[in-house]
């Protein structure tokens, strides 16, 4: 059998996490030394999905299927489209970049630390490789074992609390998707996702559906209200686990509306996009407020997050506005992609962020903003740094933050000319609490004596730092290889969004 | 009816050889026993050991294929009765395993114990392969009597001799039913052979009201032996009280036989009033899954929280049996089956860290334990994931072929019930990796327990692991034994 390349991109991080805990703690440098060791190997083995990615289709690439539990039907079956792919890319980049980032600062039970993550990112990568909805679900629960691992063992004090909040709300969410996948199946004969596109629902059972799946996304995403395990579970998580919270796992449910809830329930998702759409705008407004009063630096960087993620639910759902008000849908697209960009964009985005805010907490052991005060002048280099990924998370142009945003707003023009206002008012909002936040921390006099005595990034942290200040650069100055794998993807997602079933 | 025949018939005793043979070797264990002296007990549990053993060879080679009667049509032996017995029998021989040296500690390790669990096996066995009423009665009262001796094994333990006289009575009181239910069915039908008893009632009026008040009966005698909800009373105090290796036989062996005597009795016996006892067992089906859920959240001491688990286990395996149909009695046979594994494994570690003096069944005493034992503290993890249904794990699946059921019988609402509550249940099952991993351990007490012990519950818990990445083979054995 030839080695099929997204089973080695799922499996490898796995078994190699296991390794890593078999070589135990006792034996720490070893473990790191091997963590890294499969960690950089993965990414290196996702290079050839890019590579290889033919970007004239919207069809399912380097496809593997094999029958699993035959009495449900249910198979092994793997591919990747334009949506999928620059997702397994993030996943393992920033994989890479977590393990780097908790080498020296993880003390206690460094194996387990690391083997967790790794574990993460192979169920992470078949969450978004699988094209069986039960294997899909499969991963996407198991997924929450080793977050709920990591967040428990090595968070902060309130780790117990943050983390049984965490799994708790998103099991409610999924277990409703997994109802709503097994009657899926019933009227499908089959588990294939593709299948489910197909076949016709009616309103009632598509309203149903859609309300089992925003459940699900909703409280991934996560949106407002059901966003309040998400700070908290930022807030206590070590900085890695912060850092694939929200590059990572916050995707999935973004991921989730495009590959499950659009395509499936396309009617319902019609009927319903206002209550999407609300629900993004006021992630995108209120909690942009929220975010301008936090005194931790996680806690805004987290609402922050939640804000983002508002723009990104909104582009989705963008287009079924813009067919009602100009019958056509020229902008939807734009919609897709920008939400799209946005969530690769935050992906790295946001982990700098929580890497900055790991990288102080390392050396203060706190995250309050008023702790700070005039790093610029201990660590001049990091501040650099700082700067340039507060300035991205406010949507510079130039940065990757711009570029979905901006997709966005003008997808939303379109749409209604008051949703580009409300959520153009990110603009200024995320401007406002990011740069606000960096004045208080960077800028100023020196605070105290904490302060004064800061040394500046070692090469290891500069490494991590540097390599995502480059991505995020060249992601907002020449956006068009990620568009263009995108591409064909959205343009078949639109016509199946639009394509009713009923 | 079937006219009696004048002429006496041997009847075949091939399909019974493994019942013979487990009756013949208690026999022979019960008055051996007498002779071994105390410090060579291990050749009772040797023998015992011996004669699951020859039991599984009897059911596995010696008795015929296919489906057969034979005493008269009071015994059968199908598909599913091979794969439920060998499965008995495992777990028995597992149940013995893990519990020798915790007997051993508290000066327990008596022949007794191991006799009736030979004799409440042997209960079971009849009980699986009942083709009649009175079959299926035998063999429950010679499980239930023997599982109150062993209750109360524990002689001079107040807690155990309390709950032993609490499931003697409640257990009396469902008998009673149980057989009230009987005489008013062999009033209605005028037989005890559970094929007549299908037959007749397949052309009978749905709304008899006798035969209504038959299966109420008895569906109260079988519901109080599952410990599903409103007859769930006995389950904690029992769970709690009983010495552990007794509760383990409880929650593990004699779970099967709940199972097949709801299978013999209500599937197949009364299939034809589906309709009426389907919607009595989506009564028991909801509460029990709400009440133990909710319940379990409460409790402090682990096998407590495991017998309100295991009641909202039994909610989800009357989710599957109360569809009626093929692929629902299918998956709660599988869902009976893996709960069994993982209800072994749960059990087997509070034995495993229990010492001389020492009773691990506080869920405080697994606080710390990644620290102190992280391949067992794995298994711990491994077990309660599955049990909250989390893929990869045994119990997903397990889940999974129930809400399946449900929602193919049009219950959709019913399999939200059932993942809403399992979702409340996560959180004590929870609490128990919370208490492992994210606390420090208070006490520092060494896991003392031999190499086999360690071994078999290693297994045990890579099996959950290993059957929740490759289900299929379990799964096709219970499609095979479901033969309707």
């Amino acid at each position: 059998m030839e080695l099929s390349l997204l089973s080695t991109l799922i499996w490898l991080p796995v078994f190699g996490g296991l390794a890593v805990l078999a070589v135990g703690d006792r034996r720490a440098a070893l473990s790191r030394w091997v963590a890294l060791g499969v960690s950089v190997v993965t990414f290196v083995a996702s290079v050839p999905l890019f590579a290889g990615f033919d970007r004239t289709t919207a069809a399912m690439q380097f496809v593997e299927r094999h029958p699993w539990i035959e009495r449900f039907r249910i198979e092994y079956y793997l591919g990747v489209d334009g949506i999928s792919m620059p997702l397994i890319l993030l996943t393992t980049f920033v994989t890479v970049l977590v393990v780097i980032a908790g080498w020296k600062v993880i003390r206690e039970r460094p194996s387990q630390y690391f083997a967790a993550f790794l574990v993460m990112e192979g169920l992470m990568n078949g969450v978004f490789a699988s094209l069986d909805a039960m294997l899909f679900y499969v991963f996407w629960e198991a997924m929450l074992i080793p977050m709920f691992i990591i967040i428990g063992v090595w968070g902060g004090p309130r780790r117990i609390y943050a983390t049984l909040k965490f799994f708790l709300y998103t099991f409610l969410g999924s277990v409703l998707m997994l109802v709503a996948l097994i009657y899926l199946y019933m009227g499908s004969g089959s588990y294939a996702i593709q299948d489910f596109y197909t076949f016709p629902l009616g309103m009632r059972e598509q309203v149903l559906i859609f309300i089992a799946f925003l459940t699900a996304f909703a409280v991934k995403v996560p949106m407002w209200p059901v966003h309040t395990w998400l700070p908290d579970a930022h807030v206590e998580a070590p900085t890695g686990g912060s850092v694939i919270l929200a590059a990572i796992m916050l995707k999935m449910g973004g991921y989730g509306f495009v590959r499950f809830s659009l395509p499936i329930t396309p009617d319902a998702s019609m009927s319903l996009d206002w209550l999407v759409l609300v629900l993004s705008l006021i992630a995108v407004v209120y909690i942009g407020f929220v975010a301008l009063v936090q005194s931790d630096m996680k806690k805004l960087i987290a609402y922050s997050s939640i804000a983002h993620m508002g723009f990104v639910t909104l582009g989705f759902f963008l287009g079924f506005s813009i067919l009602r008000r100009t019958g056509g849908l020229e902008g939807a697209g734009m919609g897709l992609e920008g939400g799209m960009v946005q969530m690769i964009s935050h992906g790295l985005v946001s982990g700098a962020l929580f890497l900055c805010v790991g990288v102080l907490y390392d050396r203060l052991h706190s995250r309050d903003i008023a702790a700070y005060g005039g790093v610029a002048n201990t660590m001049p280099r990091f501040a650099a740094l700082m700067v340039f990924f507060a300035m991205a998370n406010a949507g510079l142009p130039g940065t990757s933050g711009f570029v979905g945003e901006f997709l966005v707003i003008l997808a939303s023009f379109r749409a209604n000319p008051w949703f580009a206002f409300l959520a153009a008012t990110t603009l200024v909002l995320g401007a406002a609490y990011t740069l606000w936040m960096v004045k208080r921390v960077v800028f100023g006099e020196v605070a105290n004596d904490g302060v004064a005595g800061l040394t500046d990034i070692d090469a290891r942290e500069g490494l991590v730092l540097g390599v995502l200040a480059v991505a995020v650069l060249v992601l907002g100055v020449w956006p068009a290889p990620l568009l263009e794998v995108m591409g064909p993807t959205i343009e078949n997602l639109l016509d199946l969004m639009v394509r009713s079933k009923l | 009816m079937s006219a009696v025949n004048p002429v006496f018939q041997t009847p075949d005793f091939a399909p019974a050889s493994a019942e013979i043979v487990v009756l013949a070797m208690a026999c022979v264990i019960l008055v051996a026993d007498l002779f071994i002296p105390d410090r060579r007990r291990w050749i009772t549990y040797g023998l015992c050991m011996a004669t699951l053993a020859l039991a599984a060879a009897a059911t596995a080679f010696w008795v015929p294929g296919g489906t057969i009667l034979t005493f008269s049509d009071t015994f059968v032996s199908d598909p599913l009765s091979r794969l439920l017995k060998l499965f008995t029998y495992a777990v028995v021989a597992t149940v013995f395993l893990y519990s020798r040296e915790y007997l051993r500690a508290r000066d327990l390790f008596k022949g007794e114990y191991y006799l009736l669990a030979i004799f409440a096996t042997l209960g079971i066995m009849v009980m699986i392969s009942a083709h009649s009423m009175l079959s299926l009665y035998l063999g429950l009262e010679l499980m239930s009597l023997s599982l109150y001796a062993m209750v109360a094994f524990s002689r001079d333990d107040p807690v155990a001799a309390e709950s032993a006289m609490k499931y003697f009575v409640l257990g009396a009181i469902a008998s009673g039913c149980f057989l009230f239910g009987t005489s008013m069915l062999y009033g209605v039908t005028g037989s005890l052979d559970l094929g007549e008893i299908a037959r007749a009632v397949t052309v009978m009026d749905e709304l008899n009201i006798h035969l209504l008040f038959a299966l109420s009966f008895i569906l109260v005698g079988v519901a109080f032996k599952f410990g599903a909800v409103p007859f769930h009373m006995w389950i904690p105090d029992v769970y709690h009280g009983a010495p552990t290796p007794v509760t383990l036989f409880i929650g593990s062996a004699a779970k099967v036989a709940s199972f097949a005597m709801l299978l013999r009795v209500i599937v197949e016996g009364l299939g034809a009033v589906q309709e009426s006892w389907s919607g009595m067992l989506v009564v028991l089906s909801v509460l029990s899954m709400g009440l133990g859920n909710v319940v379990a959240i409460a409790q402090t001491n682990l096998k407590r929280m495991l017998a309100y688990s295991t009641i909202s286990h039994v909610g989800f395996i009357l989710m599957g049996v109360l569809t009626g149909s093929r692929a629902g009695v299918e998956s709660a046979l599988f869902y009976t089956l893996a709960y069994v594994i993982m209800a072994t494994a749960a059990f087997g570690m509070i034995l495993l860290l229990s010492r001389q003096g020492f009773e691990a069944d506080e869920l405080e005493d697994f606080r710390g334990l990644s620290r102190r034992s992280p391949w067992f503290a794995g298994i711990m993890l491994v077990t309660m994931f599955s049990m909250a249904g989390v893929p990869p794990f045994l119990g997903f699946w397990a889940k999974l072929a129930v809400l399946w059921a449900a929602v193919d019988a049009g219950m959709t609402w019913l399999a939200v019930t059932g993942v809403i509550f399992s979702v409340i249940g996560a959180f004590y099952y929870l609490r128990v990796i919370k208490l492992m991993y994210f606390d420090e351990p208070e006490t520092a007490g060494d896991i003392v327990a031999g190499a086999e012990f360690r071994l078999l519950l290693s297994l045990n818990g890579l099996l959950i692991l290993v059957l929740g990445i490759f289900p299929q083979g379990l799964i096709a054995l219970c499609n095979q034994a479901i033969a309707f």
